[in-house]
């Protein structure tokens, strides 16, 4: 395998680890927090995207919109944390994962009644949709080097966010105890919604900036949303930076393990075993990377509860 | 009792009354009903009863449903065969899932049991030779000798209902023999029972098994069923379909499994078909969402817990 393609390959896995990345961090935060299991927050992914669709028709550019399908994303998100999830923090996990099944039903059919049941198109921004020579020789699509460049500014902003300001030292007191920070006078109720609305932000940026490469559609939340519970488990539940890392992680070894076990299995069996073998163990990796870490780290790389 | 002989007797006649109403259709309906009764059935004995979130129930029902579909492919079609094979196999992917995953507690357990799920799905996925993706057709119901014929949409109802039958009673006696109690001593205080010295690990593994090997026999029969298996029989929304119907039925009741099947399927053929919205029953998920969420807000136990005297 030449030098290029690896590092096509490894440019792949860091766009798509940083975009789980903006899903993960509210999805743990979330989780961490409040100590919900949200299972609509992949349709908040969905909602992002098809609003950025529509909002880029509207308005006519790309750049316009993003910052509009983000906050309309907001607040969507803080909507339905204060007229509905509000009201599931104190039940059972069981509870909360039926009640937001529920509200992944009524999402897809929302939306496929306002934009139809056929996916919709989302272009890149006009400049970024040829590719760029890299130093090496190397062509890579402008695009997903835009989506590599959000992703990296974002986790920095994030980063900045959780733990040089007030705000990110009340959600990092939130997660490792919550009752503390309440006791402390921590107004925990507004925190709980600023927290969602940013988490529903942020799922309305992967949305936005995945558009153009994958397609717009009813139920491309539910697939990306395991994915996002994956990382978060490989992170520690709760933890920013886990999410982080364990976003890098799943990127990275389904990427590779794509793009890179089809052809060592090629190597070693006869085609007939190989075809069969090299794309299931490539789709098992990161289920495997999860329970490793499950096995030797059962509270996740950065727990966040001492 | 009384309730339950009534019940017997409305399961038996139902096919009767839909064929002289000239309903067909609503017997295979009903025999849909019935098998996923016995698959959230054996979900909510590890989820109610044990306590144990299992989020990768769909792994044992589409193992199940896969084997048969494999078997009966390859020419071995006698039901004799092909049902405890799949049981068998279903009970040995609980076995080693279980022993792997009952290691962890809360949610990564809820996340170790998808994630071998998920290995699941995607090897048949990669088998080619069953149709991988596509899925495959099965060119004909499992044989069952004595002269039923179980492509007969009658023949075929009574068979589902019998074992249903005896599987509930098995787990009703389950539940509430010994074993059962233990399982629920473990549930509500794990550290107390080991400490009064039953073997924890043990007991759970071996509910985990017995609801995987029921999951099984429930997979053999949807395989039947609908002649045709597919990798989307173990994806993840599968298992969490499962755990809707424990959870709209009333987790760790009894006939919890069975109700919420029996509603959550209903809701989805009425709000599906076009007699009662028209054109808009192509978005039956959307009351049936609203429903659901009402379910939360409103009875907080399920329909079985909604109905019940006692509060469990």
């Amino acid at each position: 395998m030449s030098t290029i393609l690896f590092l096509e390959q490894a440019l792949n896995s860091l766009q798509f680890g940083l975009m789980l990345f903006l899903l993960a961090a509210g999805l743990t935060l979330v989780f961490g927090i409040m100590d919900m299991i949200n299972l609509a927050h992949g349709s908040l992914y969905m909602i992002g995207a098809y609003l950025m669709a529509e909002l880029v028709t509207q308005t006519g550019s790309f750049w316009v919109a993003l910052p509009l399908a983000l906050v309309a994303t907001a607040l969507v998100g803080a909507a339905l944390e204060v007229s509905l999830l509000r009201t599931l923090y104190e039940r059972d996990h069981l509870t909360q994962v039926l009640a937001t099944f529920a509200i992944i039903l009524i999402a897809n059919e929302a939306v496929r009644m306002i934009w139809g049941p056929q996916s919709i198109m989302l272009n890149a921004p006009a400049g970024l949709t040829g590719p760029v020579q890299l130093p090496g020789g190397m062509q890579y699509a402008s695009y997903r080097l835009a989506i590599i460049g959000v992703g990296v500014l974002v986790a920095l902003v994030l980063y900045f966010l959780v733990t040089k300001t007030r705000v990110g030292m009340l959600v990092r007191a939130g997660a490792s105890n919550r009752e503390m920070a309440v006791a402390m006078g921590v107004n925990i109720r507004r925190l709980f919604t600023a927290v969602f609305a940013l988490g529903a932000a942020l799922c309305a940026l992967a949305g936005a900036m995945l558009g153009p490469i994958l397609a717009v559609q009813v139920g491309m939340g539910e697939n990306i949303l395991i994915l996002a519970f994956v990382v978060i488990v490989i992170g520690g539940i709760g933890s920013i930076r886990g999410a982080f890392v364990g976003s890098l992680l799943v990127g990275l070894v389904d990427t590779m393990g794509r793009a890179l076990l089809p052809i060592a299995f090629a190597k070693m069996f006869p085609p007939q075993v190989a075809s069969n073998l090299g794309p299931a163990l490539s789709s098992i990796m990161i289920y495997v990377l999860m329970a490793a870490v499950l096995f030797l780290r059962p509270q996740g790389l950065f727990p966040a509860r001492g | 009792m009384k309730k339950i002989v009534i019940l017997a007797i409305v399961a038996c006649a139902f096919p009767l009354a839909m064929h002289a109403l000239d309903q067909g259709f609503y017997i295979s309906f009903a025999t849909r009903v019935l098998i996923y009764a016995m698959a959230a059935a054996s979900l909510n004995l590890v989820l109610g009863y044990g306590g144990m979130v299992s989020f990768g129930h769909a792994a044992f029902f589409g193992a199940g449903a896969y084997i048969v579909g494999i078997l009966t492919f390859e020419g071995v079609t006698s039901a004799w065969l092909t049902w405890p094979a799949a049981v068998a196999v279903a009970a040995l992917a609980a076995l080693v899932i279980g022993a792997l995953s009952l290691r962890t507690r809360g949610v990564y357990f809820i996340m170790i049991t998808l994630a071998f799920a998920q290995m699941m799905y995607y090897i048949f996925v990669s088998m080619k030779a069953y149709g991988g993706d596509d899925g495959l057709s099965l060119p004909r119901r499992s044989s069952l000798g004595f002269g039923v014929d179980l492509r007969n949409d009658f023949a075929w109802y009574y068979v589902v209902l019998f074992l249903l039958m005896i599987i509930l009673y098995l787990l009703h006696r389950l539940v509430h023999s010994r074993f059962g109690r233990v399982i629920e001593a473990i549930r509500e205080n794990e550290t107390r029972a080991a400490a009064i010295g039953y073997p924890v690990y043990r007991y759970q593994l071996a509910c985990f098994v017995i609801s995987g090997a029921i999951a099984g026999l429930a997979g053999a029969l949807i395989a039947n069923q609908t002649s045709y298996v597919s990798p989307a029989i173990l994806h993840w929304v599968q298992s969490g379909t499962l755990m809707i119907m424990v959870i709209l039925g009333g987790v760790g009741r009894f006939w919890g499994g069975p109700a919420g099947a029996a509603v959550l399927l209903t809701l989805e053929e009425v709000f599906s078909g076009s007699k009662l919205l028209g054109p808009y029953a192509l978005h039956w998920q959307l009351p049936v969402g609203v429903i659901l969420l009402a379910v939360v807000l409103f009875a907080p136990r399920g329909i079985a817990g909604a109905f019940a005297k006692r509060p469990q």
